[in-house]
């Protein structure tokens, strides 16, 4: 970039050269220029600026700043032919604001940031917190004054809900139950088989599938399908001001927007979760049968016989409260987002992430309190 | 005089809806356009056309007589540089803060040290009005004017010499809508700017505008602010001299 700006020192006096186009295209260049014509500069400063072919806000801006630069070495500047006009709309546009440029207050150090970090998450624990719990009010109070008035139950968006979250869902939780009861079947087949006792894969699957793995998987495919959806929904709601508009009408978000999510799911879920257990149970039988030679008719009566009367149902338990949990958290982090796209994105993950944690740990749990109880 | 922007012939239609149908238009360097057209008549979806994100079903739109329509992506980034688009929400990216949403372009096209890309950031933040201050704040923190000056200091962050103006005044209260025609006039001025403007606002089309268009049956009449006021088409005349003409001129 040479050629746009050139200088030479002729008895202590510089003479700038200005030429070509001095626009914002070519901004990469033509900022670097400017260093080395400020480097050393004697007092006294002739800017050429005839050959200029053209010049725009930001090349304006970068003459401005090279007479600036040059003001500030100690040298005088003067112009050839004359000090370009659109300069002069700088000067306008700097002087605006020079006045009110306040120092910028808040300081952060590496003593002060973690404490800041520390505060911040405690405040915005605490907040979270309360929020869960005002919100679990609210569902209950909302399902309080519904069963008082059962047309607050609004049943068509119930309806819509399972649908979305249960009826679609069936392909992928039928095929992964069905997958995992084929590996649970092969690597109890496999361990089994050095006692002799292949027999007893079906008790293996039957057992592992009804009580655990059935719900839980479900518990954790939803909420991942369906716990984002709830989540984003509400968000791109609460950003378009339409929970606002809700509040407006008069209704209650609560009662619209989370009420029917939680009971759409609390009604799916245990349903996917039938799904699910014969599914599984499908697939340790088709295992069992390729593997250890076992005709259905027996891995039937096995699975008879390995079948508690409280089998199913200590799996069937869970299912509800897992959906409470999940539509919960989801329609709460839903309701969070404010003003950004980047929260959205944030709270759909945090309502994810979250309510998977929750299921497993409230799985476990159950696993404690069954032992206790003998379930 | 080369025209900045000359449509030609563009047909427009989604459907069984015919949009526009052989629609023309010229747009001369330095001028302020206004488009004026009743709800429905098309005029985003002209704006759209123009600024080469939609594609007509015929026709031609020629910026600074490089065709857009069935351009290539990279020919029409060209063209993409030489405009800045001010959409009707303003449509600052949310999770970035002003000052951001205008380096952002700036970064996009330029290898620049940060300081300097800041600089020229906060020289456009600085010339549409916006306090130095309001430079960090997130849109969500603004009000709705703060927002129109960022989206229009966003606009200017790469230079252009075209400027596209949606509905800029929406939604502004009529003082604040009147600084904002201030505004544009005399950045139109300072920057040698060609400015485009949809608006329903007949004060900043009486403040602002030399030309007007106004798309009546999917095609467009333009001509000099006295030309249309004189059309004889009825929603032309119900528009400029309905009761709304004799309130804006009894203000003004």
């Amino acid at each position: 970039m040479a050629e746009q700006l050139s200088f030479a020192d002729i008895d202590g006096r510089r003479r700038i050269g200005i030429a070509g186009r001095w626009t914002m295209d070519r901004v990469d260049g033509l900022a670097r220029v400017i260093g080395p014509a400020v480097a050393g500069v004697p007092a006294s400063v002739e800017i050429d600026a005839a050959g200029v072919e053209s010049l725009d806000l930001t090349g304006a801006w970068l003459l401005h700043s090279l007479e600036g630069r040059l003001a500030k070495a100690g040298a005088v500047v003067s112009w050839r032919p004359a000090r370009p006009q659109p300069l002069a709309f700088v000067d306008e546009l700097l002087a605006q604001g020079e006045a009110e440029e306040a120092p910028r207050e808040s300081r952060s150090t590496l003593v002060t940031r973690p404490l800041h970090r520390i505060g911040r998450l405690t405040v915005g624990f605490r907040r979270s917190a309360l929020d869960s719990l005002s919100l679990l009010g609210g569902v209950v109070t909302v399902m309080g004054r519904a069963c008082l008035s059962p047309h607050r139950f609004r049943l068509a968006s119930i309806v819509r809900h399972v649908y979305d979250t249960g009826v679609t869902a069936i392909p992928i939780v039928a095929l992964i139950a069905f997958l995992i009861a084929v590996i649970v079947a092969y690597i109890g087949a496999q361990q089994l088989r050095l006692y002799g006792g292949e027999i007893y894969v079906a008790d293996l699957v039957t057992v592992s599938v009804l009580r655990e793995l059935g719900v839980l998987l479900t518990a954790i495919i939803v909420a991942g399908r369906s716990g984002s959806a709830f989540a984003a929904e509400i968000g791109v709601m609460q950003l378009n001001d339409e929970v606002d508009a809700l509040r407006a009408i008069g209704l209650d978000p609560v009662e619209v927007l989370v009420v029917p999510r939680v009971l759409g799911l609390v009604l799916a879920l245990p349903l996917l979760t039938v799904v699910a257990n014969a599914m599984g149970l499908a697939g340790g039988a088709l295992l069992t049968w390729s593997l250890v030679d076992m005709p259905f008719a027996q891995y039937w009566d096995r699975v008879n016989e390995s079948i508690a009367p409280t089998t199913f149902w200590a799996g069937m338990i869970k299912a509800p409260v897992f959906a409470f949990i999940i539509a919960l958290v989801a329609t709460l982090r839903g309701l969070q987002v404010r003003d950004s796209s980047r929260e959205l994105g944030r709270l759909t993950t945090v309502a994810v992430v979250q309510s998977i944690f929750l299921v497993i740990l409230i799985d476990a749990l159950f696993a404690v309190v069954y032992m206790e109880i003998d379930f | 005089m080369e025209p900045v922007i000359s449509v030609r012939g563009v047909h427009n239609r989604f459907g069984r809806q015919v949009v526009h149908e052989g629609l023309d238009l010229d747009v001369y360097p330095g001028e302020v356009f206004g488009i004026v057209g009743g709800s429905g008549s098309g005029k985003s979806v002209l704006l759209r056309t123009m600024l080469g994100l939609q594609s007509p079903r015929a026709g031609s739109v020629r910026i600074e007589g490089r065709e857009v329509v069935g351009a290539s992506p990279r020919e029409l980034l060209d063209v993409k540089r030489r405009y800045g688009v001010t959409f009707q929400h303003g449509a600052l990216f949310t999770s970035l803060t002003v000052v951001q949403n205008v380096e952002l372009p700036i970064n996009e096209f330029h290898d620049l040290e940060p300081a300097t890309c800041r600089q020229l950031a906060e020289l456009r933040i600085r010339m549409v009005g916006l306090p130095p201050e309001a430079a960090d704040k997130y849109p969500a923190q603004l009000s709705g004017g703060m927002v129109k000056r960022a989206a229009l200091a966003r606009a200017l962050a790469l230079d252009p010499v075209l400027l596209f103006l949606d509905e800029p005044t929406s939604g502004l209260d009529p003082i604040s809508a009147a600084a904002f025609d201030r505004l544009v006039l005399y950045l139109q001025k300072s920057l040698a700017l060609t400015v485009v403007m949809i608006t329903h606002d007949l004060d900043t089309i009486f403040r602002t505008c030399n030309r007007v268009g106004v798309i009546v049956d999917r095609r467009m009449v333009s001509g000099t602010l006295d030309e249309i006021t004189r059309h004889e088409h009825p929603w032309i005349r119900e528009y400029f001299h309905g009761e709304r003409r004799r309130a804006a001129a009894g203000a003004g």
